[in-house]
């Protein structure tokens, strides 16, 4: 026996049992837990981590023509990419148009390769219709004269591409970039560069928001907090009325003030400042936009706020000045940084729905006011290029979550507070 | 009952439910349309006395265009929409994603002389998946009131920024502003297409617009370009002609319309694929085709019937007693120099026009 053998006496097991015993109950205790919020984790996932993924997925995930020009596919696969391919494509063109017409697939073969070249689809309807009178070959010639984008490797270097089922073709154009002849990645056309700028413009247009909530919140949410009880309810309602009213009527309402001929410019008009016909455009621009969003997401950051400082107590202010800090060095030493809780959770907020705002920019943004949210609903609505518009909001995602980590490093998560 | 056969009922019906997709009552039928007068003309002209004559129970629903709505539903498996009034470019490219049924055989009702009706319908009216409505009229319109002299008389006006001073209201999107923009330049309508299938064309038409891009206001929903001309947000616009011709006649404002060149565009009843009405769905769009119900709808609201037939039938609008006719877009007077809105040209070559324009608009 060694003194090893100390640890078996029954006053240490005794001693143990206990303890396991604990962790056993510990354990029961958080499944049950875990047991009760099962359904709340299971509606997370179902309602927001699903779909997330699903669109992470849908952004990369291409395989119509992989299913559908199998043959092609398999005939292109040692084709240089810069001279015609060899018979053997055509006649698999040939054969998979064939059975894809049979199918009813041909016209969505043709629309998918039309977002890559301009034409094709109009090339691919033309040899899916005629492929049965091509017989059985030579299909090269015959296949050229039918249409001559056939001739050019720049259509078939799209069928190749969009040949693979996982593709970076969608985050490729979300980033205004292309595929040059060699396959090498470069920047679009100037005139075909939207999205970079518009990205640009929409984290731009959203710190102006964002400071700028800031910066009217602040002394309104500071009277809320420290006026006598029955002002600070009559202003608490003037800043809740607004967010109970509908988001398009606030929207509208601002285009009644804001318009050439609105409630704004006939005043500036009628004091003099402008002429009649240098009536000044103050809607329908990036700067109505901003207007509109501020009103729209004031409440946001002046709540938040409002919260934090209502909890502030008046001992504070009371013992700094005590201490000899004149009221301005008390307030901005003492005041403010305890609120700093809430202006990084309000900042943080406002920030976030500014970047996804949609339907005020929508209304109000004329040209220079549309933000990246505008970009992605067009293609869900209008073009049905889901796959592009699943790019773009992963972008928004992915840039949103980085600022996110950027922010919390640089001010500390645990800094925050909503109420 | 006992409890237990009670909990047994609830149990059974709820996963009935789960299982069954909702239950259509026979007889009914679902068609959407675009709102406002249009909905309200098809309604009275057509709906209504569909109702009357077969007894099927109609739900109407609106949308804004396009085809987002109709692909999420056939995607998830959940169709609700039977019948569409769609415009044809996107009837075309629904067609294409396989989002439609096909109405190629539909026994369609022939004119009173009885020429069948594939011929009585004018070109381009008829379609794999689609039977044509209406011809809507993208045209240039002006507030009579905001020009003190001279009145603007040809569309090229509408670039002349000299001589008619003011805001321009544009529709945002590639397709019929870039059209018109090529009419105004000199372009002959039976050459636009053609033009604009060309880098250079492009560049022609987007130079053009650059000339007054600074004096451009954009809208998106037609009921906002009469009502630019009539805030003087605006002193020219490109609208809907149907728009126009309420404004002028109901709010009687003083709008002028420039018929000197106009982009037509077709409308077609469309069935959607799986449409769980699908008997009812084709009889109403054989019932809403006939060259009467077609010319039923133009005495409501001026859009051209697209049956050759059907425009002789045109007669008086049935509340105002105006004679509609004349405000036809396809009224002879007005055909002088037109393009026709082609859905294939767009389907081709909208994907880089519509970026183009993206990118000159965020320039």
């Amino acid at each position: 026996m060694g003194t090893d053998s100390g640890k078996e006496t029954p006053a240490r097991r005794s001693r143990r049992r206990p303890k396991r015993r604990l962790a056993t109950a510990k354990l029961r205790r958080r499944m049950t837990a875990l047991l009760l919020v099962a359904p709340l984790l299971l509606f997370l996932g179902v309602m927001f981590l699903y779909p997330i993924a699903l669109l992470l997925w849908r952004s990369v995930h291409d395989p119509l023509i992989a299913d559908t020009m199998p043959r092609t596919i398999e005939a292109l696969r040692d084709w240089d990419g810069r001279s015609l391919p060899g018979e053997s494509a055509f006649a698999a063109l040939v054969a998979d148009l064939a059975a894809a017409r049979a199918d009813k697939m041909a016209t969505k073969i043709g629309s998918r390769l039309n977002i890559e070249v301009a034409g094709l689809r109009r090339s691919v309807d033309r040899v899916a219709r005629q492929a049965e009178t091509l017989g059985h070959g030579p299909y090269r010639n015959a296949v050229v004269a039918l249409d001559e984008r056939w001739g050019e490797p720049e259509s078939w270097r799209a069928v190749q591409r969009l040949g693979w089922r996982v593709t970076p073709l969608n985050y490729l154009a979300a980033a205004d970039l292309q595929l040059d002849a060699e396959g090498r990645i470069v920047p679009k056309p100037a005139d075909r560069r939207i999205y970079l700028a518009l990205f640009g413009r929409t984290l731009w247009m959203s710190a102006l928001v964002t400071a700028a909530c800031l910066a009217i919140a602040y002394p309104l949410a500071y009277f809320l907090a420290n006026l006598p009880e029955r002002l600070s309810n009559i202003l608490r309602i003037v800043v809740l009325v607004p967010l109970w009213t509908s988001l398009l009527v606030r929207t509208a309402a601002w285009i009644v003030l804001l318009q050439t001929q609105g409630v704004l410019n006939d005043l500036l008009v009628w004091s003099g400042v402008t002429s009649d016909a240098g009536r000044i455009k103050l809607i329908f621009n990036a700067f109505g936009t901003v207007v509109a969003m501020i009103h729209i997401l004031l409440p946001f950051m002046v709540l938040t706020l409002y919260s934090v400082m209502k909890a502030i107590p008046d001992n504070y202010m009371r013992a700094a000045q005590s201490l000899g800090a004149g009221r301005i060095v008390a307030f901005w030493r003492v005041y403010v940084p305890s609120t700093r809780p809430g202006i990084n959770a309000g900042c943080l907020l406002v920030f976030i729905l500014a970047t996804g705002y949609y339907i005020t920019p929508a209304l109000v943004g004329g040209d220079s006011g549309q933000m990246i949210s505008n970009m992605i609903a067009y293609h869900m609505r209008e073009t049905l290029n889901w796959g592009l518009a699943a790019a773009l909001a992963t972008m928004l995602l992915a840039a949103i979550v980085i600022l996110f980590q950027v922010y919390s490093r640089f001010v500390g998560l645990d800094r925050f507070r909503l109420g | 009952m006992t409890k237990r056969n009670r909990h047994g009922v609830w149990i059974a019906g709820l996963l009935a439910m789960l299982a069954a997709p909702p239950a259509v009552a026979e007889g009914n039928l679902t068609v959407v349309g675009w709102g406002g007068a249009y909905s309200e003309a098809q309604l009275k002209a057509q709906i209504e006395p569909f109702e009357a004559e077969t007894g099927v129970d109609v739900t109407t629903e609106s949308y804004s265009g396009g085809v987002a709505e109709l692909k999420a539903q056939v995607e998830s498996g959940a169709v609700t929409w039977d019948v569409i009034d769609m415009e044809l470019s996107d009837a075309v490219r629904a067609c294409d994603d396989g989002l439609l049924e096909p109405v190629g055989g539909l026994a369609l009702v022939p004119a009173a002389d009885g020429t069948p009706a594939a011929e009585d319908y004018l070109p381009g009216g008829l379609f794999e998946c689609g039977v044509g409505t209406s011809y809507v009229s993208a045209i240039i319109a002006y507030n009579a009131s905001a020009f003190a002299g001279d009145k603007p008389t040809q569309v090229a006006d509408f670039f002349d920024l000299e001589r008619f001073p003011g805001k321009r209201a544009l529709y945002r999107n590639p397709s019929r502003t870039l059209e018109l923009t090529l009419l105004a330049d000199g372009v002959p309508g039976d050459k636009v297409y053609e033009v604009l299938a060309t880098k250079e064309g492009q560049d022609r038409a987007f130079a053009k617009l650059d000339s007054i891009r600074s004096s451009i206001v954009w809208w998106e929903a037609g009921a906002q370009a009469p009502q630019l001309l009539a805030d003087k947000e605006a002193t020219m616009a490109i609208a809907w002609n149907g728009r126009i011709f309420n404004a002028q006649v109901k709010e009687k404002q003083p709008f002028e319309i420039l018929w000197d060149a106009q982009v037509l565009e077709l409308s077609a009843w469309v069935i959607a694929k799986d449409a769980p009405n699908r008997q009812a769905a084709e009889d109403f769009v054989v019932f809403a085709s006939s060259p009467a119900s077609l010319a039923r709808v133009a005495t409501y609201i001026p859009y051209g019937p697209s049956r050759r037939s059907a425009s002789a039938l045109v007669g008086k609008n049935p509340d105002t007693g105006i004679e509609m006719a004349p405000y036809l877009p396809t009224a002879p007077d007005h055909l002088a120099n037109v393009v026709q809105l082609d859905p294939e040209f767009w389907a081709t070559h909208g994907d880089v026009l519509n970026e183009r324009f993206a990118a000159w608009l965020a320039q």
